[in-house]
């Protein structure tokens, strides 16, 4: 038998991380990925000896532009 | 007062003062039409909730190791501002509608006389909305100030910072007595993404093993070329004629 209590809290709980990634990642989770992937080429660069204080700004500036332009190739009908 | 200390104050200051700004509007209208002492009593509990969360949270971040700590929180910052700035980039560039004080006004003062009746001195309605209206624009606040302060050891002064911004838009609304529109809101929605993605940028790869040249002065050229690389994507990704048409009437959305 299932109890009625675990399942509520288990909503409640997948509720709560669905309410902090919106908050957090918001509704590009492209760019999100794109800058966890930057970070750890960052540290996988860096550990071996090689300068990579250029990594994120690069990346950063491609997420941003791809993100941008996405969405001007297909503009929200309302605000959001 | 240092060069990072100064960002991180201005970064907290503009981005409270314009989630004020938004939370204001929504005190104002469920205030002016129901019922000051109850909508002030919501705004009292959700800045008490809101204080709690930074007085729990703070001291907790501050004893992870440092590198953890920056790459963990210079990430996060970064994804969070580059939300504020791609949606500031949007707007700017007329592909996404602009926040309209005045008639977020107009809608939540219809919405506050449309609900049902007060039948005590105490109007639940008012407080509940104005409760939620600030703790939800005072989340993202309690978010930069959290992981500003803890980056830095510096949790009171970006608190500062905060209660700084809180002061001068509520003297400024109580002045107009009316919803701050006249407000460049998008203008410092803008800044306060480059400032966001500039710190959660340098930070983060600071965390991760990177060095920067010259240090902490690598910040005097990450953002402003930050900005500029915004400013490059407002003009070179504006609207065809059709989007402006179809988005001048358009509603307007929730911050960021």
């Amino acid at each position: 038998m299932t109890d009625p209590g675990a399942h509520e809290r288990m909503t409640r709980v997948q509720e709560l991380l669905h309410a902090a990634w919106e908050f957090v990642v918001g509704d590009d989770w492209r760019t999100a990925i794109g800058v966890a992937l930057a970070l750890a080429l960052t540290a996988i660069v860096a550990a071996v000896g090689i300068p990579a204080w250029w990594i994120m700004p690069l990346a950063v500036l491609g997420l941003l532009a791809r993100s941008i332009r996405r969405a001007a190739k297909d503009p929200p009908p309302r605000g959001g | 007062m240092s060069g990072a200390e100064l960002g991180l104050a201005l970064s907290v200051f503009l981005a409270c003062a314009v989630e004020a700004v938004e939370a204001l509007t929504i005190v104002l209208a469920v205030g002016s039409t129901r019922s000051w002492s109850s909508a002030m009593s919501g705004v009292g509990a959700a800045v008490l909730a809101l204080a709690a969360l930074v007085v729990a949270l703070g001291p907790a971040l501050t004893a992870l190791p440092i590198d953890l700590l920056r790459v963990l929180v210079g990430g996060l910052l970064l994804i969070f501002g580059l939300q504020w700035l791609r949606k500031a980039i949007l707007r700017s560039a007329g592909l996404k509608a602009k926040h309209d004080e005045t008639r977020t006004f107009m809608e939540e003062t219809q919405a506050a006389r449309a609900a049902a009746g007060k039948d005590s001195s105490f109007d639940g309605y008012a407080f509940t909305i104005a409760f939620k209206g600030v703790l939800l624009e005072g989340l993202e606040v309690a978010f930069i100030v959290l992981t500003f302060g803890a980056n830095q050891h510096r949790v009171a002064l970006a608190a500062a910072a905060a209660g700084l911004a809180v002061l001068v838009v509520v003297a400024a609304g109580a002045a107009a007595r009316a919803p701050l529109a006249r407000v460049p809101e998008n203008t410092l929605k803008l800044t306060v993404g480059v400032m966001l993605s500039s710190f959660g940028m340098f930070w983060g790869a600071e965390g991760a093993g990177a060095s920067w040249p010259g240090g902490d002065g690598a910040l005097l050229a990450i953002v402003p070329g930050m900005l500029v690389a915004a400013f490059a994507l407002i003009r070179t990704q504006g609207p065809t004629r059709p989007q402006r048409v179809k988005l001048q009437t358009t509603s307007t959305d929730p911050a960021p």
